[in-house]
C-alpha cells in the first residue's frame, strides 16, 4: 500500500510539475526549522521569508515571472538540511538559490553548490570569509556577517568607554553557543584584542545552553567589564535570567542578532531590561512600508504567513529581508539576461554577484528606513558592512546608536587570509580578474 | 512453492556451510548486488541517490558495527556516535595532513583510530554489564563530543571548528558525482558485509555469542571475557568508525562535531533493536526503518492529504511524521520484540510451507 501511495504521489507531483511549467516560474527553495528546540527563532523568519514571496507574487512577480516556492522542514539538523537541499535543488526547473539557515548546513551546502550551480545565500550568517567571492563564487553572505558583528559590537562598547583606546585593561567576555556558530566571532574578537589590549575570555556553553551555572561562577568572579552573548534560542533566555540571578548588569551585556530579538527576551521581560543587541542593519520595523504592504495584501486577505501581531518583528524582517536579497539577485540577472524570463542558478549567481540596491530602489521594494544600500561585486559578496545596535526597554526593541561600520583594515586581512587558507586546502585557484567579467 | 530447498543436496561439508545454502537465496542475492551495482546507478535519480540511498547505506554500515558489540557480544553501549567521529576526525586529519593521501587507506586508517579509541573505552566493560555499561560507554560520546569542539589540533586551527573534505578520488576516479559515491558507499558496505558476516560465523563469534549469552559459563568452557569482549569492541569501532568517515567525507563533505551527537549514539542502538538484535540482514532493516521511512513519511504525507483535498503545512507534516515514526516503532516492537528480521525470516518459513502451512 505504501508503495502505491509513493506511486500515486510522484504521479500527481509529476503532473502538477507539469501544468506549472507552461507559466513562466522561478522556484525557490525554503529551507526551515519550525519545529524543534529552535523553532521560536526559527518560525518567525521563515514566516517572514515566505511572506516576502507571497507579497512579490501579489506584486506582479519578477518582470512577470511569478515565485514558485516550496517549504522543507530541517529541525536544524544538518543531515535533513543536506536531505532537503538535494530534494529541492532539481526541483521545478532548478533552485533559484537556497539559503540553508544554519551555520552547519552552510558548511555542508557550500561544498555541494558550486557542482550543482545553486547560489548560497546566508544573510548575516554563515561563514565570515566567504565574503571574498573571490574563492567563494557561489556564496553571499550579504549585509553581514558574525565578523562585522563582532566588530560592530566592539565599535560600540568603545564609543561607550569614550574612545578604543579606553579599552585598554578592560575585561570582556564571550559567552557563546559550543558551535561554527558560536566559534565565529573568536578569531576577529581576538584580533581586536590585540589591537586595544583588552583582555578577552571565552566562556563556552554546551549546546543546547539550558545549563549555564557554571558559565555565570565565572562571570561573577571574573566580574568583566562587558559580555558578548553569542546564544541561540533557549540559551539566550536563561543566559538573561542567568545574569539576572547574577546582578550581572543587563546594559552591559552585547548580544549578537541571533540573541537580539523578541523570543530571546520575551520571557524575561523586564529582567532584559537595557539589554543591547546588534543589528544587521534593521531592527523591529512595524512602521516601515513593507509591513504595511504585508498587511494590507495578505493578512488582510488571510494570505499571511503566521501570526499578525508578529509581523514586523525582528527575525520575521530578518526573513522577509534574506528573501528580498534573493529575489533582487534574480531581477539583477534578469536585467542583464533577460527581463521576463525564468534565470538558472549560474545567471541568478551573476545578479547576486551585481546586485545594485540604491536607495530609490529600497524605498520602492518598502525598505526605507530598514536598511542601507548595498551594493555588491566580484571580489566582495557582502556589499555592506553595516550595523546598528538595539537595546530592549522591557516591552520592545528601540535602537540605542547610529549607524555603525565594521572596520575595513581589520575585516578585509582577516577575510582574505583565511579565504586564502579555504583555497589552499582546497586547492582553488582565486578567481581572475576576466573570470568576474563572465 | 518456489521457494524450498526440497532436492537440493549437500555433498561436502562446505556446500553445507555456506553462508546461504539454500539455491534460491544465493540466486536472490546475486541478483539484488547486480541490480544494486549496475541497475540502480543508471535508474535511481540524484536525490534518491544522494538524499536516500547513501545515508542508507553508511548507516547499514554503521548498525552492522553496532550489531556486532551490541546483537552479538551481548554489550550495550551509547557510544556509536564517539567511534563515528573518531573515524572521521580521524581520517579527516590523516587525509589532510598527510599530502598525497589515497583516499581508502585514509578511511581504513581512520577506522583504525576508532579501534584503538573503542578498546580504550571499552575496558570498563570488562568490569560492568548491561545498562551499567550503556551509562559507561556515554562517556565515550561526551569525552568525544569535547575533544573535537576544544582540541583545535583535530579540526587544523580552523576558526569555527567546522571542517571540508574535497576533490575525492579512488584509484584516481573522481568520487564527485551521485552515482560514483553511491557505489563507492555500495562497495564498502558489501566488503564490510561479507567480512563481518563471516567473523560472526568463526571461532571469534561464537566467543561473543557464547559472553552474550552467558558469560560465567563462557568463561568456565574456556573463552576469555577479556578477549572476547575487547574483540568485540575492536571489531565493532572499526566498522564504525569507517562509517563515521564515509558520513563526513561522502555525504556531508563538511562537518562539525555536532553532526555525531548523543543523538546519533541513540538512533544507531534503536536501528539494531528495530532491525533485529545479532543479525547482520537486521541491520539494513533498522536503518532503511530510522533513515529512509521518516523522509518517505515526509514526503508522502502532503500527498496523502492532497488527495482528500487537505493541506497540512510544514510543521503539521513533521509532527505527523514524529508521531507516525514513533507508532510505527511502538506497534513493530509489539508485534515483533525481536526486530523487523525475525519478520523476514518469519516470513521466510511461511514461503517454504505456502500453499500447505503445518
Amino acid at each position: 500500500m505504501n508503495l502505491r501511495t509513493l506511486m500515486v504521489a510522484t504521479a500527481l507531483g509529476l503532473v502538477t510539475a507539469g501544468a506549472f511549467a507552461q507559466a513562466k516560474q522561478q522556484f525557490v527553495p525554503v529551507l526551515s526549522y519550525r519545529t524543534g528546540a529552535y523553532a521560536p527563532n526559527g518560525a518567525p523568519w521563515a514566516n517572514g521569508y515566505v511572506d516576502y514571496l507571497k507579497l512579490v507574487n501579489e506584486r506582479g512577480g519578477i518582470n512577470g515571472v511569478k515565485l514558485q516556492f516550496e517549504e522543507c522542514e530541517t529541525g536544524y539538523d544538518t543531515a535533513r538540511s543536506v536531505e532537503c537541499y538535494e530534494r529541492l535543488k532539481d526541483k521545478n526547473g532548478g533552485a533559484s538559490f537556497v539559503q540553508p539557515l544554519s551555520t552547519g548546513a552552510t558548511f555542508a551546502i557550500t561544498e555541494k553548490a558550486p557542482v550543482d550551480k545553486v547560489p548560497v545565500v546566508t544573510v548575516g550568517y554563515g561563514r565570515s570569509e566567504s565574503a571574498d567571492g573571490t574563492v567563494f563564487k557561489w556564496n553571499f553572505p550579504i549585509a553581514g556577517t558574525y565578523w562585522v558583528a563582532a566588530d560592530t559590537i566592539i565599535q560600540a562598547i568603545g564609543k561607550k568607554e569614550g574612545g578604543l583606546d579606553k579599552l585598554r585593561g578592560k575585561k570582556i567576555a564571550l559567552v557563546y553557543h559550543d558551535s561554527p556558530y558560536g566559534k565565529e566571532p573568536i578569531p576577529l574578537l581576538q584580533e581586536r584584542s590585540r589591537m586595544h589590549g583588552f583582555e578577552l575570555t571565552l566562556l563556552p556553553v554546551t549546546a543546547p545552553g539550558v545549563e549555564q551555572k557554571a558559565t555565570w561562577l565565572q562571570v561573577r568572579q571574573n566580574r568583566p567589564d562587558y559580555v558578548l552573548l553569542w546564544g541561540w534560542g533557549v540559551m539566550n533566555s536563561t543566559a538573561l535570567k542567568e545574569a539576572q540571578a547574577t546582578g550581572y548588569p543587563r546594559e552591559k551585556m552585547y548580544g549578537v542578532w541571533w540573541a537580539g530579538a523578541e523570543p530571546d527576551v520575551k520571557d524575561v521581560g523586564e529582567g532584559a531590561k537595557g539589554y543591547n543587541a546588534v543589528a544587521m542593519q534593521h531592527g523591529a520595523e512595524p512602521q516601515s512600508q513593507f509591513v504595511k504592504d504585508v498587511l494590507a495584501k495578505l493578512h488582510a486577505k488571510n494570505l499571511g504567513t503566521g501570526p499578525k501581531e508578529e509581523v514586523g518583528q525582528v527575525l520575521y524582517m530578518r526573513g522577509a529581508m534574506s528573501a528580498m536579497l534573493g529575489v533582487e539577485g534574480v531581477r539583477a540577472a534578469q536585467e542583464r539576461f533577460g527581463k521576463g524570463k525564468t534565470m538558472n542558478g549560474e545567471q541568478i549567481r551573476w545578479g547576486l554577484e551585481n546586485l545594485n540596491l540604491t536607495q530609490a530602489k529600497l524605498d520602492a521594494l518598502g525598505f526605507a528606513g530598514v536598511m542601507r544600500p548595498i551594493s555588491t561585486s566580484c571580489v566582495d559578496h557582502m556589499g555592506a558592512a553595516w550595523t546598528r545596535i538595539h537595546t530592549w526597554d522591557g516591552k520592545a526593541w528601540r535602537f540605542s546608536s547610529d549607524w555603525l561600520q565594521a572596520d575595513e583594515q581589520i575585516l578585509k586581512p582577516l577575510v582574505k587570509s583565511t579565504a586564502a587558507k579555504y583555497a589552499s586546502e582546497k586547492k582553488l585557484t582565486p578567481r581572475t580578474p576576466a573570470d568576474c567579467q563572465s | 512453492m518456489f521457494y524450498r530447498e526440497n532436492g537440493q543436496f549437500k555433498t561436502t561439508y562446505r556446500a553445507d556451510q555456506q553462508v546461504f545454502p539454500i539455491l534460491q537465496d544465493r540466486v536472490a542475492i546475486w541478483a539484488l548486488l547486480a541490480a544494486a551495482f549496475v541497475v540502480v546507478p543508471f535508474l535511481a535519480s540524484d536525490y534518491l541517490m544522494r538524499a536516500i540511498l547513501i545515508p542508507f547505506l553508511i548507516m547499514s554500515l554503521a548498525a552492522l558495527g553496532v550489531n556486532v558489540l551490541v546483537g552479538y557480544c551481548g554489550q550495550i553501549s551509547l557510544g556509536s556516535g564517539a567511534f563515528m567521529a573518531v573515524g572521521a576526525y580521524g581520517a579527516y586529519n590523516i587525509f589532510v595532513r598527510i599530502p598525497g593521501m589515497p583516499l581508502v587507506p585514509a578511511l581504513l586508517l581512520g577506522g583504525l583510530c576508532a579501534t584503538a579509541f573503542g578498546i580504550l573505552f571499552g575496558l570498563p566493560s570488562l568490569r560492568v554489564k548491561g545498562l551499567y555499561l550503556a551509562v559507561a560507554t556515554l562517556a565515550a560520546q561526551f569525552f568525544s563530543d569535547w575533544m573535537f569542539l576544544r582540541i583545535k589540533w583535530f579540526t587544523l586551527d580552523t576558526p569555527s571548528g567546522s571542517v571540508s573534505v574535497s576533490n575525492l578520488q579512488v584509484f584516481g576516479l573522481p568520487i564527485e558525482s551521485a552515482a560514483s559515491r553511491y557505489v563507492f558507499c555500495l562497495a564498502v558496505l558489501v566488503v564490510m558485509a561479507v567480512l563481518t558476516k563471516n567473523l560472526v560465523r568463526g571461532a571469534i563469534g561464537r566467543e561473543w555469542m557464547a559472553i552474550r549469552d552467558m558469560d560465567v559459563a563462557a568463561a568456565v568452557i574456556g573463552i576469555r571475557p577479556m578477549h572476547a569482549k575487547l574483540s568485540a569492541f575492536a571489531v565493532s569501532s572499526f566498522i564504525i568508525g569507517v562509517a563515521g568517515a564515509l558520513w563526513a567525507f561522502v555525504y556531508l563533505g563538511a562537518w562539525e562535531p555536532a553532526a555525531f551527537s548523543v543523538d546519533l549514539s541513540f538512533r544507531l542502538l534503536f536501528m539494531v533493536i528495530i532491525g533485529g538484535l545479532g543479525s547482520i540482514m537486521g541491520s539494513f532493516f533498522g536503518a532503511a526503518f530510522i533513515i529512509v521511512l521518516p523522509v518517505v513519511l515526509n514526503q508522502v504525507l502532503p500527498a496523502l492529504a492532497g488527495l482528500v483535498g487537505a493541506e497540512i503545512s510544514t510543521v503539521g507534516i513533521s509532527h505527523a511524521e514524529l508521531m507516525l515514526f514513533g507508532g510505527l516503532i511502538v506497534w513493530f516492537l509489539i508485534v515483533e520484540p525481536h526486530g523487523l528480521a525475525r519478520l523476514w525470516s518469519t516470513g521466510k518459513q511461511k514461503l517454504r510451507t505456502w500453499p500447505f502451512p503445518y
